[in-house]
């Protein structure tokens, strides 16, 4: 038996098929994984979210480690509440894991502090390897479990969740920017997802997680599993950590190099040298997005074979349930175009070859 | 638990056969097997003429989450097979034993109707892979 989250009644309540995510039992599915996905995609659907790590970091030296740790700069975050995406690197230049960061207070004020939320799966590598880097900071790390935490995503995300909340936590969701949370009443509301929709991730104490959640099935919020989700974060080309990019991937060869902050060039953060070497000597790897135009379902590992420059990999497929074909993430040789083809079962299928990226907003985004 | 017809046949690899009374049989997958693939978005299908033996591939159901190839439980020539699933593969899941079938073969081997399983048997091999 897995660790259950604070809605776990309510998932059974509701039909969902669990599975053991990471030592949690999670909803995969409620009735139908593809319903799921179009509901985000067309109305509003929720994800309990609650297995993932919230861990807060306080401190006179927590800006100072954070820039140290992170490849990306949380100077880059001027107003309060608002929020990076980033790697966390190992010295040479690997993915330990891939996080949200939210500056909190008002930035550069004695006050400030920031929670960061990492992955579930990662969890007990990500707290040694950051307990290990704040040795030399005065810096405090508390992890927060007793915070469940729930994504409302879709069209209707925001209205729907508004329609069910106190006037104070309306305000704030109205007020709220894109990639910017604040707290509310013992809450956290934050505009970010994983879905490629607009919508909000909200934690709340565990008492109170229950309630909440019916509270939107009640608004007509439908319940979505981890299923649902990882169709929407694959259409949104958003990467998977552990199937897209691990310790022995470059984030530049993960189409994270846009996470990284070059500038200031002073910086010294964790895997930068690495880094740096890698760019001089020009990148052997890339990562793309596949469409499968025929019949078939692109998976992970299926081998992707690019006629007189080399072979790649896809790291994670999947039929579209948005596009009604599959598609892939992909880490190909560098120099590859925009064709491929994909070994399925013996067959050579051809494939486009795109930016990763193929929905945002319901709707399709590539060529 | 899942529902298993009595008046089919069944193979522990979740293909269940209906006789036709006509020398001809049935063949699709069980609610079990649907169940356990989640939502069918893709099934590949024998063209009509092909001949298969007992326990050969000849077809592959994707769903959303995985691909699984489909068994001929008995052997023989493939005669039909269901062309609505190109445009509605979810049929598979919402209607398994009856509009989500696959295809029919007629048989080349009645005698092998008998190695089939019954409703009991398969439910046996069912609750042995909980």
């Amino acid at each position: 038996m897995g660790h259950k989250t604070a809605i776990y009644q309510q998932h059974l309540a509701m039909g969902a098929k669990v599975v053991d995510f990471g030592g949690w039992d999670m909803p995969l599915h409620y009735g139908s994984q593809k319903e799921e996905h179009h509901q985000v995609r067309q109305d509003a659907g929720m994800f309990d979210v609650s297995h993932m790590t919230v861990v807060d970091v306080k401190g006179n030296d927590a800006r100072d480690y954070l820039r140290y740790l992170l490849a990306n700069d949380v100077d880059r975050l001027k107003v309060e509440g608002k929020a990076l995406y980033t790697g966390m690197l190992s010295q040479d230049g690997g993915v330990i894991d891939d996080l949200i960061v939210y500056r909190m207070g008002t930035p550069g004020s004695s006050g400030e502090w920031f929670r960061l939320v990492v992955n579930c799966g990662t969890r007990e590598k990500d707290l040694r390897w950051m307990a290990e880097q704040a040795a030399r900071y005065e810096v405090a790390l508390t992890e927060r479990p007793e915070l469940a935490m729930i994504a409302i995503q879709g069209p209707n995300a925001l209205a729907k969740t508004r329609s069910v909340v106190s006037e104070s936590k309306g305000r704030v969701i109205d007020s709220l920017s894109v990639f910017q949370g604040l707290p509310v009443e013992g809450w956290f509301i934050a505009r970010t997802g994983y879905t490629g929709e607009d919508g909000l991730e909200i934690m709340v104490p565990e008492d109170e997680a229950a309630d909440f959640w019916q509270a939107l099935a009640d608004a007509d919020v439908a319940p979505c599993g981890l299923g649902a989700r990882d169709t929407l974060r694959l259409e949104a080309g958003m990467n998977l950590y552990g199937s897209d990019m691990d310790e022995s991937v470059s984030p530049l060869a993960a189409n994270m190099g846009w996470t990284i902050a070059w500038e200031p060039a002073e910086r010294a953060f964790i895997g930068r040298e690495a880094l740096e070497h890698q760019r001089a000597q020009g990148l052997v790897l890339k990562q793309v997005g596949l469409v499968l135009e025929e019949r078939g379902v692109l998976r992970g590992h299926q081998k992707v074979i690019v006629e007189g420059v080399g072979e790649g990999e896809i790291t994670s497929g999947s039929f579209s349930p948005t596009l009604n074909l599959s598609i892939a993430l992909a880490r190909v040789p560098a120099a590859t175009g925009d064709t491929a083809e994909v070994e399925i079962r013996g067959k050579r299928l051809p494939v486009k070859v795109i930016k990763p990226g193929f929905v945002r907003h319901g709707k399709k985004v590539y060529a | 638990m899942s529902n298993i017809p009595a008046e089919l046949k069944y193979v522990s690899s979740h293909e269940w056969v209906r006789d036709e009374g006509d020398g001809t049989y049935t063949i699709g997958i069980t609610d079990h097997a649907q169940d356990l693939l989640g939502d069918v978005v893709f099934v590949e299908l024998p063209e009509v003429g092909a001949s298969f033996g007992a326990g050969d591939d000849i077809g592959v159901v994707e769903s959303v989450k995985a691909a699984s190839d489909i068994y001929a439980p008995i052997s023989g020539d493939v005669v039909a097979i269901n062309e609505a699933l190109e445009d509605a593969p979810e049929t598979v899941n919402s209607d398994p034993y009856a509009d989500g079938w696959f295809f029919r073969i007629k048989a080349s081997d009645p005698a092998e109707i008998g190695d089939l399983l019954d409703a009991d048997g398969y439910a046996a091999v069912c609750e042995a892979e909980e």
